[in-house]
């Protein structure tokens, strides 16, 4: 860990969005805007069956009934959505068996980026699936994965190659009438990842999706389903990036996490898509429901969460326990500089006896930042004996960002014990100052400071993705204070 | 001749939201000498470190510091730091959820990189964190902490002077490091920067009071006050200051006009 610190240190030296790069490479694209044409298009150049295409409507017809929330602290521009490209697909020789079929072109933004494809470059056991635009390009370790049982592919590939599970599964943790976003998402969603583990089996190595925006005017909606099956265990990444452009680009997916009896399920997320620039323009608009639950006894679902980019985000991967004994975590760092706003936070919702649950919430604040903490802890009558534990801390940097803390807590169970504390502070310049007085600078006495305030939830990610959170939150904040 | 002193302050004049607080100061440290400045509170001890490390409350209106050769004015704090310059605070800061190791190995690997010396190895650098420990006797538990989270004030005093010993400056500049220690702490310290000093290194003691140096025992003393050197002497100094109080001082300093410059032989 402390090797790795001083490889972050030294290599971060310019506070600018390195991932704002544009794949110059060909995209099929279909008319903007929205109606049922646009849905059954979708549909068609997926290939998917009826049963899909249904779903999708009837999300779509029921969307068309709803409003856009207004709940969120957040100061969201009116989105118009006959403007939106609801399909992009970078275009390439179909279901690219080989890497040899992968577009070049392709394979270069990936290794730009950081996540090579080709197998054997990776230094770990790391499977990924990478997704550009609304399609899949390349999900890796496929084979070796599926000699144990395990099924992890393009959301696109499992509608049309284990059609049985994902019936059985999709939308039963976020109905397609959950709220505007998912419902949108569940009519025009394009594509994800598909994991399924099955009883018994812990997967070797990590699971991850790359999502990557890089087509103008486009919306992503990208839609995961993740099942562990009895006594499963898997850890799962999730990483983001978009273009720096001048538009805002909306970003509205679907997250759904089943875990069966003894099922453990640790979600791991970096998000870092375009945050718009120092003026405030442009940026992704994120607005995302990732929920999960722990439906036999004794499972455990845990999300870890680093916020970095987005011009908004609007976001609460949630747990519902419903087994007996399982536990939900959330682990939390959320950063809001220039003119960024964020509301996140989660919901545990208490069902089973004895179930446990965690939270543990960061945020920082810099610039002129909007960071709002909104989390539900909800025992319901029967859930004898739960407890939850929140934490949730505020760091502000300068003094024209904000921090805003809104604890739900509701408890219809007496034998429940809920404990909530809450931290507001300041980096201090005296701190900054004493970090320059050991020969640190100012931009490094920051990364170090906070990355000490996140320690906690930073801890949690995987290894690889440690290091990467450290250097992103280092790379946020630079240019906020002095 | 020039670089014969490793500090050289000339006429130094700075202000603190416009009250001017040093008014024409001057100092000459050699490499290896130790001064003392002493003074009654309010008297600008605290400003003059403040403008030797380069915080910003403090701003110089006239004069030049000259640092081995470099005209130390036109460096950032950190730059201060890397050609040598350590501070043990009056008043040192926490800094939750970062580690000494992690503060000490960033900070020693800065400075070195400014030096153009490749970082420190992990064994290399705990091998001195050892090393240090033992020289200026801090508890090991204290080193596994977060930067001064939690410690009492004796610990965090102590802590400096082991950062002190990890850094190994050129000049160390002790901001009333006896402040808040009892006798033993204060042996403790006192021994410890006897220990770490180089023949060539220099300290400068800020205090109020002349216990501390009955153990780091000055080549200089200096009374500083209403922002001038009024006086400046050997050791014997210290302690007539700590028979007969500050007021004499200050009833001659203001009977005279003119400004004393250090005095040497």
């Amino acid at each position: 860990m402390e090797n790795d610190q001083d490889k972050l240190l030294g290599e971060v030296t310019s506070g600018e969005y390195k991932y704002g790069f544009v794949t110059d490479i060909d995209t099929e694209v279909i008319p903007k805007g929205l109606n049922e044409d646009v849905i059954r298009l979708i549909s068609a150049k997926k290939e998917e069956p009826e049963w899909m295409l249904e779903f999708r409507l009837k999300a779509f017809r029921h969307w068309q009934t709803m409003k856009m929330p207004k709940w969120a602290h957040l100061n969201v521009p009116e989105i118009d959505y006959q403007e939106i490209i609801y399909y992009a697909a970078p275009k390439q020789k179909k279901g690219p068996d080989s890497l040899g079929d992968v577009d070049p072109e392709l394979l270069k933004t990936f290794d730009k980026l950081g996540i090579p494809l080709e197998e054997q470059k990776r230094l770990t056991g790391v499977a990924v699936d990478a997704v550009m635009d609304s399609v899949s390009v390349k999900t890796t370790f496929r084979e070796t994965l599926a000699e144990m049982g395990i099924i992890f592919c393009s959301f696109s590939e499992a509608v049309k190659e284990h059609p049985t599970l994902v019936q059985k599964y999709l939308a039963s943790v976020v109905p397609y009438t959950d709220n505007f976003f998912a419902t949108l998402n569940s009519a025009v969603f394009s594509d994800g990842s598909f994991c399924y583990i099955p009883k018994g089996v812990r997967c070797p190595m990590e699971l991850s999706t790359y999502f990557r925006i890089n087509a103008s005017n486009t919306g992503q909606f990208e839609r995961t389903l993740l099942i562990a099956d009895e006594e499963a265990y898997v850890s799962y990444l999730e990483g983001c990036t978009a273009p720096m452009r001048d538009e805002n680009q909306l970003h509205a997916a679907v997250v759904e996490i089943v875990a069966e009896r003894g099922a453990e399920v640790k979600y791991s997320t970096v998000q870092n898509w375009y945050p718009g620039d120092k003026e405030g323009k442009g940026g992704i608009f994120n607005f995302v429901t990732k929920r999960g639950i722990c439906k036999g006894d004794d499972s455990k679902i845990s999300w870890t969460q680093v916020e970095t980019g987005s011009a908004i985000t609007w976001k609460y991967p949630s747990c519902i326990l419903r087994g007996n004994n399982s536990v939900g975590e959330f682990y939390s760092v959320a950063v809001t500089n220039n003119y960024q706003q964020a509301d996140t936070g989660t919901k545990m919702i208490h069902i089973g006896r004895n179930t446990k649950s965690t939270i543990v919430s960061k945020g920082i604040s810099a610039g002129f930042g909007q960071n709002s903490y909104r989390g539900l802890v909800k025992v319901l009558g029967k859930a004898e004996g739960a407890r939850n534990f929140s934490q949730c801390d505020s760091l502000l940097l300068g003094d024209k960002c904000g921090a805003h803390t809104f604890p739900y807590i509701e408890v219809d169970n007496p034998s429940a014990i809920v404990e909530h504390e809450a931290t507001t502070s300041r980096i201090g310049e005296d701190q900054i100052f004493y970090c320059n007085q050991r020969g640190i600078s100012t931009e490094d006495a920051i990364g170090l400071i906070v990355n000490g305030y996140a320690r906690e939830v930073i801890n949690k990610l995987p290894m690889e993705f440690a290091v990467e959170a450290q250097k992103l939150l280092q790379i946020s904040l630079e240019g906020s204070v002095g | 001749m020039q670089t014969e002193f490793l500090l050289q302050i000339k006429d130094l004049k700075a202000s603190i939201d416009n009250k001017e607080i040093l008014k024409g100061l001057n100092l000459e440290v050699k490499p290896g000498e130790i001064h003392a400045i002493m003074g009654p509170n309010g008297s600008g001890k605290s400003t003059l470190a403040n403008v030797l490390t380069g915080r910003e409350i403090a701003t110089v209106t006239a004069g030049t510091i000259t640092f081995d050769g470099k005209n130390l004015l036109d460096m950032s704090p950190e730059e201060r730091a890397c050609e040598g310059i350590f501070l043990s605070f009056q008043y040192p800061i926490e800094i939750p959820g970062v580690s000494m190791v992690n503060f000490m190995k960033t900070a020693i690997n800065e400075q070195r990189k400014h030096r153009g010396l490749e970082p420190l190895s992990a064994s290399d650098f705990l091998r001195l964190m050892r090393e240090k420990k033992e020289l200026v006797e801090i508890d090991s538990a204290l080193t596994n902490r977060s930067v001064n989270e939690g410690f009492s004030g004796g610990e965090k005093k102590k802590n400096e002077i082991f950062q002190m010993a990890m850094l190994e400056p050129r000049l160390a500049l002790l901001d009333e490091t006896d402040s808040g220690l009892d006798i033993d702490a204060l042996r403790i310290v006192a021994n410890g920067v006897n220990k770490i000093r180089r023949p060539d290194t220099s300290v400068i003691v800020i205090t109020h009071y002349q216990r501390l140096l009955d153990y780091i025992v000055p080549d200089f003393v200096h009374v500083l006050y209403d922002g001038r050197i009024v006086r400046s002497g050997g050791p014997e100094l210290a302690l007539t200051l700590e028979e007969r109080g500050y007021d004499w001082i200050k009833k001659e300093a203001d009977v005279t006009e003119e400004t004393w410059t250090t005095d040497r032989k």
